[in-house]
Formats: C-alpha cells, structure tokens, sequence
C-alpha cells in the first residue's frame, strides 16, 4: 500500500516516504511544523486516499490518557441498580469505549489521528507508550485484554508547545513538515482555487512572501491563512490591480485573514508609515 | 555499512538509540525503499530523527557518510584492505596503465589525490576530466576510461541525489541550544502541593456508596473537589546588563515555570532589587510596582524565587543611593533582607557556573543574606531549591 497524496493534498516525497515507512513497519507517525501547514489535513487525506475510516481523538488539556482507553461510568451503573434494570448485571453495557478502544477492534484497519498531543499533560505521552506500542491494553473491569486487530495507522501532530519524552518519540516516526516554496504553494493554491488568475497569484504570492520576510512578527501567515486570504478576495472580486499597487505591498487589503494578532498588524502599519514617509522625502 | 551511518549520525550528536536503527533495518528489509539515495535519505531521516532541530545536524551527519571525507581512512581500512587493494589493482593492469599510475606518482599518491579531490568537490560530477563521477576521463568516478580511475560508489546515478541534504534546509531550525524546557518542568514537579479547591466535580466512589448505605440503598450522589495545584510562586527576574549571556536559560526556566503554574506571579528587576520592580520589561517606567506592596499583599506563604547572577558593584548592594540607575533611599541589601524575613520560603537562583561563585565579591555577600540559599540555575540545582522550598517550615 502507498500513499500518494490526492487531489486536495500535495504531499511531498519525504512525507509520502515517511507515511510509507509508517504504514509498513506499523509505528505511530509523528507530525509537526508551523501551524496552518496542513498537519490535521494530512490524517484526513491519508485515510481517504487508502480507502480507511478515520478515527479522530482531539487531545484538550484536560484530557486523560485513560479517555482514550475506555471508561467507567459507575454512576448510571448505581442509578440502573435503583430502578432494577436487567442491564445492571453485566458490567460491559457501562464501560464507555475511547478512540483507541474503538480503533483496535475495527474489523479493517483504520487511522486514528491523535490530534495535538502537546496540548494535554506533560505526563500523557508517556501514559500512552505501552498502547501504542503492542496496540493492546487491559481492562480491569472485564478482567480482557484488549488487542488491537488490525494495528491501526496512528497519525499523532504536535504544535511543539510542550517537549515530548524520548521514550515516546524513539517509538515514532517523524516528519516535520517545511512551508512549501514558491512552486509547491502554487500547486496547492491550484487544487483548492483552481480559477485563480495567474496575475493576480503572482501578486498574491508577492505580497504573501514579502509578509512572511517582515521580521518580529508573531505569527507568520502560512498556507491555510494564505488559502482564506486568496479566496476571500476572489470572492470579493477585487480588481486585479489592488494588489499590484504601492499601497497594498505594506498593508495588503483584507489583512485580517492573513494576520491573526494585533501586535503583527501595528508592526505592519508601523513599517508602511516608515516607508511612504521615506517615499515622500525623496 | 550501515552502522557507519548510526555512527555517524550519533556522533553528530543526534539521539538515536538502536531501537531507531533495527527499524530502519527493518524497514530496507521490506524495500520501502531501493536503490535510490534520495529516498533514503528521506527514509532514515524519519525514522532516525525525532525533532525538527537536529535536521541540519542530520543532513551534515548524512553527508559525512554519504562522501565520507572525514572517515575516508576509516571507510577504506574496513571495506577494502589496503594491501588487499592494491594487489587486485595491480593485477588489472596492463603494464602501460602501471606506467601510467607512475606518472601520476604511485599509488600512494592516487589515493591521496582521491581524498583530496573528494574534499574540493562540492557537486554531483559527470563528464569532464578533473573531478569524481561518472563517464569521464578522470581516474575517480565510475564508467570512465581512465586507465588508474578509481570507480566510486554504485549505480548512484541521480544528479539530483546529492543535492536534498546539501541545500541545508533546516539550518535554521537547528538552535544548537537543548530545548531543556522538559526537564526544567520535571524538576518543577516536585513543588506541587495538591489540594481539593474549587467547585465539587469529580465523582467519589467511596462517598457515594457510604451515603447510599446510609440512605437505605437509595442512590445518593457523592462529589468531591479536584485536586489542584496549590502552591503560589512569586518570581524575582534580574534583567539587563551582565544577565544577558543567560537570557535564553532565564526564558527556558519562565516557560516551563508559568505552564507548570497557576499562580505564578512575576516581577523584573536590575542587578539588585530595591523599593520597585517592573512587571513588564518592556514597559519598565510605567508598570512599576512597590517592593512593599508585594511583601503585604502575599501572605507569608508564599515561595519566592529570585533569579540574577547577583553580579554587581558592592555599593549597590550596601549603599544608599547605589543603585546606578536611579536614587534609591535605601540599600538593595535591606530589600533583600525584608524579603526574606516575610516569605517562609526565599530563595536564590544563580546562572553564572557555582566554581565562579567565589570570584564576585556580591556573590558571597547575596548568599549570605539568603543564608546559604543559592543554588545554580541548572537542573540538579533548581531539584535542590524545589526541594527546599516544598519542604514545610
């Protein structure tokens, strides 16, 4: 089996490879880059292009590597018992599958995309070693252990926000995916606009690189805000000139969706004030 | 072979145990990939690094045995033995090629040419007279005709190959400083003091079937409180001047300190803190806060941390109006010391190496004043001062 990319994505050689690899020798792949780069996208595609389900765990700061697991709900359990339930006898109608649980005993195998693992507990990763490792676990409550039948693709992505143990990250693959260049953007922007005017994505990318350069800013457009940014003004159907101009080369129109802080778009007025008042001396 | 490789890249100082490396054997076992460099490259990159900063270090790691100049002797010693080599050699010669691989001045000197052009070389060559590669007249490379040529490498034929690690993509990504923000937090661990607070949201087990036993086996419900992290910090940073070569630790130890803690309160101050510190060290001037004011909102409880190389003139800890940026009324050392004596818990944070402790007069003097409660800005000493401060009182 090998991943291609598809329609909607542009995958690169290393990150097919790396897909590849992980696909084969049946390990987590793990995933970083800049936000915006299409680490989320990338679970999404792969399962749609080899024709599996996906199945998605969204990590929060309060979530536990137990959730994942499975869980015991013991107050309906108590509450069943009141009113003489038959379901009460048997343990099994209150234990609540997690993703993982889910994931193991699928019948064909399945991605499971481990969204933003950095975003919970420092400890969680390594909470999850032993699972994603021999792809089973042990539920006390059943007294079973449950293996997973076809291991499953896990896809995990980190936004770097908390560092991840070694012991984790030695049973992982990893990519990190580069903000693509010049080129690659251009396939990109053609699969998800593909009536996009030549002119203006040239100018579009000028301007669209000439912010990415500007330094100090916070965060830096990347390729989904570039998308939002190139629809919207296709939408709009600004003339094409808007972005040619002077002007618009400092502070690009509809910058909102290009520039998410506050502190980045002072920086950007700051820098266009600076350079019409050098325009205007010379 | 490949155990060059793991060598190599280990030695670049890359993470890689050998678990990393059977898989990679693993997955060449499978034919992931075959005959192609760049795929390779891609292939073990994956599978052998784990962070985005060690890329570079990969990449060169990556050329080093992919050319292998600086392990040359090495590689030719293993593979090929050198008396082993030039008897073979000899033996498929005619004796015109010996006369010519005398010209060039033996064998000794090919060998050595062979290294050194390998060094000047930058670039994939074929064709051409001079340089290593494939199709030319030079005596290095392969599918030549030059009669001594020493053929290099197999079918490699991809032009393209070399260049994916040469172009250094991720030279940027490679800090070369430890990202040592997880271990800082380890150690922060320890000062953790949970406590129930808050509103009732975990379910308790035990209290629940206790009430509904008392309750005559109807269910009655039982909540507890989360346990929470209850321990305040207050955070002294030195800023400017002698602690800018420690900036980078500083803000390793702010990160991993202000995710770890809730109640983290902190402060800035210059060398020595007097009757105000700043809150924002951008906006030094406009958020200043008085020193007296933190004593008397925080109770005694509090932890509180400082951090500076306590580097300075002796005058701005002793004197009156020693401080050299404004008039102070009094003696950073009396701040200090009122610091101390309302906090259970005060400690000191040092990043200059503790073996250059004795060298600064302020050094010794701040230690005092903290009674010994200095400790280097490194792991094991922040495991120290955690534990100092966890202890109770």
């Amino acid at each position: 089996m090998r991943f291609q990319g598809t329609k909607k994505y542009i995958a690169s050689e290393d990150l097919k490879l790396a897909v590849d690899a992980a696909l084969n020798l049946e390990k987590p792949l793990l995933i970083k880059g800049e936000p915006g780069t299409g680490k989320t996208m990338l679970a999404v595609e792969v399962a749609e292009s080899l024709g599996m389900r996906l199945i998605e765990w969204h990590i929060k700061s309060t979530t536990k590597a137990t959730q994942g697991l499975y869980e015991y709900d013991a107050v309906s359990r108590l509450r069943d018992s009141q009113l003489g339930d038959e379901k009460v006898k048997d343990i099994a109608n209150y234990i609540k599958k997690g993703k993982l649980w889910d994931a193991f005993t699928s019948e064909e195998q399945v991605v499971l995309l481990v969204d933003e693992i950095d975003k919970a507990d420092i400890e969680f990763p390594n909470d999850l070693l032993q699972e994603l490792d021999r792809m089973e676990f042990y539920c006390y409550e059943l007294d079973k252990t449950i293996k997973a039948k076809k291991r499953p693709l896990v896809i995990i992505t980190s936004n770097n926000e908390k560092d991840l143990p070694d012991a984790f990250l030695r049973r992982c693959f990893f990519h990190y995916i580069t903000f693509p260049d010049r080129e690659g953007l251009e396939k990109i922007i053609n699969v998800h606009i593909p009536k996009i005017k030549k002119k203006l994505l040239k100018d579009a990318f000028d301007v669209f690189f000439d912010i990415r350069k500007v330094p100090g800013l916070k965060k830096k457009p990347s390729t989904s805000e570039l998308i939002d940014w190139l629809k919207l003004i296709v939408s709009d159907d600004l003339a094409q000139e808007i972005l040619a101009s002077d002007q618009s080369k400092l502070i690009p129109p509809l910058y909102g969706a290009l520039i998410k802080n506050e502190q980045d778009v002072e920086l950007l007025q700051r820098l266009a004030f600076m350079s019409r008042r050098d325009t205007s001396v010379n | 072979m490949l155990i060059n490789l793991f060598n190599t890249v280990r030695s670049y100082g890359i993470p890689v145990s050998l678990r990393e490396f059977l898989d990679l054997l693993t997955a060449l076992e499978k034919k992931l990939v075959f005959a192609d460099w760049n795929d390779f490259y891609y292939l073990s990159r994956s599978i052998l690094v784990k962070d985005e900063k060690y890329f570079d270090k990969f990449d060169r790691a990556f050329d080093i045995y992919f050319r292998g100049i600086e392990n040359l002797d090495d590689v030719f010693k293993t593979i090929i033995p050198d008396d082993w080599l030039r008897e073979q050699f000899k033996k498929n010669l005619s004796s015109e090629d010996l006369k010519k691989i005398k010209d060039l001045g033996g064998l000794e000197k090919l060998m050595e040419e062979f290294k050194k052009r390998l060094e000047e070389q930058k670039e994939a060559h074929h064709g051409g007279s001079k340089w290593i590669g494939t199709a030319g007249t030079s005596p290095f490379g392969n599918s030549g005709n030059h009669p001594n040529g020493i053929r290099v490498g197999g079918k490699s034929n991809k032009g393209m190959a070399a260049k994916v690690w040469e172009e250094r993509t991720y030279e940027n990504l490679d800090d070369s400083v430890q990202l040592g923000t997880r271990n800082i937090k380890i150690a922060l661990r320890r000062l953790r003091r949970m406590a129930r607070k808050g509103e009732d949201f975990e379910f308790s087990l035990d209290n629940t079937i206790k009430s509904t036993a008392k309750n005559a086996g109807i269910l009655e419900l039982e909540y507890i409180r989360e346990k929470l992290n209850d321990i305040n910090l207050i955070v002294f940073f030195d800023v400017g001047g002698s602690m800018d070569p420690f900036v980078k630790l500083c803000e390793e130890l702010f990160s991993a300190a202000k995710s770890e803690f809730k109640n983290l309160e902190y402060y800035y101050f210059h060398n020595c803190i007097y009757e105000s510190v700043w809150t924002d060290n951008y906006r030094r001037n406009e958020n200043r806060v008085e020193t007296q004011t933190i004593i008397n909102k925080f109770t005694k409880n509090h932890k509180v941390i400082i951090i500076g190389d306590a580097s300075m003139a002796p005058y701005e800890l002793t004197n009156a109006g020693g401080s050299i940026e404004h008039w102070n009324k009094e003696a950073g050392e009396l701040w200090l010391k009122k610091i101390k004596s309302n906090f259970y818990k005060t400690i000191w944070l040092n990043p200059v190496h503790e073996d250059h402790w004795d060298y600064t007069s302020t050094i010794s003097m701040i230690s005092g004043l903290m009674e010994q409660k200095m400790y280097p800005l490194t792991i094991s000493g922040i495991s120290d001062a955690v534990a100092h401060l966890s202890r109770r009182h």
